[in-house]
């Protein structure tokens, strides 16, 4: 092997390769995170990754800015309308700054005798930006009625679709968003949080606490994640009101989910506890604590930072799988799986192809933290190769 | 030293007896816990049995109260958590009895053998599949790494991991249904559900049975590719490497014979470890397309409170990973000698 290192690890060491490639000044030391910055950002899909991640942050916090429609609001003469096209050139092929939508006609399917909208190239409804819609209130404390996005009644903006009830579908997915991506990020932050606890406390004392809490945690990881999350939830009762159901499947997927985390962190701790910066520590003096808290902690963090970003894909996954099965968060509340549920029927989706577009959602979102995960990965240990 | 002393073959002896003992109390755990999570919900289905008895079959509240009684004392419902558990296990390991599923009106262990059948054959054609498609794929991308066709494999194997199951299955629906036009859901067109096994029915079963393995199987496939990659790259940088390199080996060599072999090793470490994956992603599946394994039944015990059908489905599920958690370490054993020594 190479040259021997013996510098305490947690300092940083300057990688001469990479001070030629970035043409820094020599002698110039760069602290971790500035090292794990680099590295991540030339990792392309990780910054794309990054960039939807914040993109669908955004969405789901402003959801009522965004949303053009109230996304509870059932308009029963709109039942089943297809995305209207947002369009620039007329029928008579003149271009407008402004984009625009074409107004609907009713008509009936000779053959199915179902309703069907035309559209009518005669009516245009300009897309206005910032307008008065209906009224909401964010985070229960501005109040508002803002839009981005709208069209002047009685013309209609249904940018993808709308459901069985004539419920804005892209409204709908905003929302859903909101919940999915929410319970993804607590239950991965708790699972962290019980995870990183356990897991330390079991690499560190080792022993006889450490083979108990390993048995433990290999006794849960013998029943499959999921067909476990499913028979949990099945416990959260269904009169319990959305927000109790809310946070009950939040629970169930910590419960199930700590055990991937206290393994990760363990493992970590475990090979810190043998480092040469903790002896260095030891032989001057450190109290445990001190060690924990001031080397061993910090060197894990980003380690779990990484985790945490692969664990919220995951979660997200099993809450659209549990609602779409009718076992996760119940209506009225939505969440990407809810909205699928009204895709489960063969003959609905051949009709309707239109309401799969939250699958495509999550699939979107579940890839884009996957790319973030990964490039969080390769940037967390920049002295890998 | 001791082990040292023993032959290679008394030494995985002893590893297997080792592992065979450290089953049988995991064995007990996931059964109790099993029991307790199928406990869990909120009544209990003679409650709902009660409810349904006067409502739909007009009998009086006695009468139902009666009928409950009686179901309870027959299954040992009344009885205090701990008693119930023991008999639920006394049933399984003396008689093979698992318990009466109250939905189906049969034995769980009807409704338990004739689909655990159906989720074992498609959850090891997919295991099968994707570790063998996915270390192919996988030798193939790291030898060429960063070529056209290995961005793609990266780019599919990335769209592979973050699809959800229930998703892919109804898309793949939809595609059939509606533009290939062909039957979709279950494992055999109408005509061919009740008839006896011939070779035209045999392929009718395939022509159904690709879908279940191509969604359950994707994940695990894109799985496999990405860590062969990853792992047969890191090989390939190894010293031994260069020197067969050096020695004038045939390229064909250094990689199979050299670089392969050692690389594999983490795709046989996680055998046992996706199993739990694959049998999740089969219920999903098998939920949306109607299949016959065990996951439609287990949603539907789950969602009446079928308690004792769900507990052994759990177990069952459990049970089976233990048992390919146990043949993955052997496998490993067998292999690499060093895993003996732990």
């Amino acid at each position: 092997m190479s040259r021997q290192v013996s510098i305490p690890k947690d300092k940083p060491i300057v990688d001469l390769k990479e001070l030629t490639e970035e043409k820094l000044a020599v002698g110039r030391t760069l602290t971790q995170r500035q090292l794990i910055w680099r590295r991540f950002r030339r990792h392309r899909l990780g910054v794309l990754g990054a960039v939807v991640v914040l993109i669908l942050a955004v969405l789901s916090i402003f959801a009522p800015f965004f949303a053009p429609y109230d996304y509870t609001k059932p308009e029963y003469r709109h039942a089943y309308v297809p995305p209207q096209r947002v369009r620039f050139i007329d029928s008579e092929g003149n271009f407008h700054w402004r984009p625009f939508v074409y107004g609907l006609k009713y008509g009936v399917d000779e053959v199915t005798w179902q309703r069907v909208y035309v559209e009518d190239p005669e009516t245009i409804y300009p897309i206005s930006f910032f307008v008065r819609g209906w009224e909401y209130n964010l985070f229960g404390l501005i109040k508002s009625d803002i839009h981005l996005i709208g069209v002047e009644r009685p013309g209609t903006l249904y940018l993808l679709g709308t459901d069985h009830l004539g419920r804005d579908l892209f409204s709908r997915i905003l929302f859903g968003g909101r919940v999915s991506i929410f319970i993804g990020l607590m239950g991965a932050t708790i699972s962290a949080a019980v995870g990183s606890f356990i897991g330390g406390v079991s690499g560190y004392f080792s022993g006889k606490v450490d083979s108990i809490i390993q048995r433990i945690v290999e006794l849960l990881q013998l029943f499959p994640q999921l067909p476990l999350m499913m028979a949990l939830s099945a416990a959260i009762p269904t009169t319990w009101p959305p927000l109790g159901v809310f946070i009950g499947v939040v629970v169930v997927m910590t419960l199930v989910q700590w055990t991937y985390l206290a393994r990760e962190v363990r493992g970590k701790v475990l090979s810190y506890r043998e480092a040469d910066f903790v002896l260095a520590a030891k032989v001057a003096g450190a109290k445990d604590l001190y060690i924990i808290i001031q080397h061993i902690i910090p060197n894990c963090l980003s380690h779990i930072i990484v985790v945490l970003t692969i664990t919220i894909p995951n979660l997200i996954l099993a809450e659209s799988s549990l609602s779409f099965l009718g076992l996760g968060i119940q209506p009225p509340m939505v969440s990407w799986g809810v909205l699928l549920r009204n895709a489960s029927n063969l003959q609905t989706i051949g009709q309707y192809p239109w309401i799969m577009i939250p699958g495509v959602v999550i699939l979107i979102t579940i890839l884009a933290f996957n790319f973030l995960g990964d490039g969080l990965r390769d940037a967390a240990d920049p002295y890998g190769n | 030293m001791p082990l040292r002393a023993l032959g290679s073959e008394q030494q995985l002896t002893s590893f297997v007896i080792r592992r065979l003992l450290y089953a049988i109390p995991m064995l007990i755990l996931v059964s109790f816990v099993s029991f307790v999570i199928i406990n869990l919900p909120p009544g209990d289905y003679l409650t709902t049995m009660r409810q349904q008895l006067e409502s739909q079959a007009g009998l009086t509240r006695e009468e139902a109260m009666l009928i409950a009684e009686r179901m309870a004392a027959r299954y040992g419902l009344d009885r205090p958590f701990m008693v119930q558990y023991f008999e639920w296990i006394k049933g399984i390991v003396t008689r093979g009895d698992f318990g009466y599923s109250f939905h189906y009106n049969r034995p769980v262990s009807e409704v338990l053998w004739q689909r655990l059948g159906w989720t074992l054959l498609i959850a090891t054609t997919c295991h099968m599949v994707s570790v063998g498609i996915g270390v192919l794929v996988g030798i193939f991308s790291a030898t060429h790494k960063y070529s056209l066709l290995d961005n793609v494999f990266t780019v599919l194997s990335f769209l592979g991991l973050s699809t959800p199951n229930f998703f892919l299955a109804l898309l793949i629906m939809y595609y059939l249904a509606f533009h290939v036009k062909t039957h979709v859901g279950g494992l055999f067109s109408t005509e061919y559900v009740m008839a006896p096994w011939s070779w035209a029915k045999f392929g009718d079963f395939l022509k159904h049975f690709w879908v279940p393995v191509f969604v359950v199987g994707l994940a695990g496939t894109a799985q496999n590719m990405r860590v062969m990659r990853g792992k047969l790259l890191d090989v390939l940088n190894s010293q031994y490497v260069e020197t067969a390199r050096a020695k004038g080996l045939p390229e064909r060599v250094v990689i199979f014979k050299h670089a392969v072999r050692n690389a594999i090793q983490p795709i046989i470490m996680y055998l046992g470890m996706s199993l739990p994956f694959l049998i999740q992603g089969e219920v999903i599946a098998s939920i949306v397309l109607n299949l016959p394994p065990i996951g439609p039944a287990f949603h539907i015990a789950l969602v009446n409170q079928d308690m004792y059908l769900a507990g052994s489905f759990l177990l069952m599920i459990a049970v089976v990973l233990i048992v390919g958690n146990l043949l993955a370490d052997l496998l490993l054993a067998w292999m690499d000698p060093r895993v003996r020594y732990e």
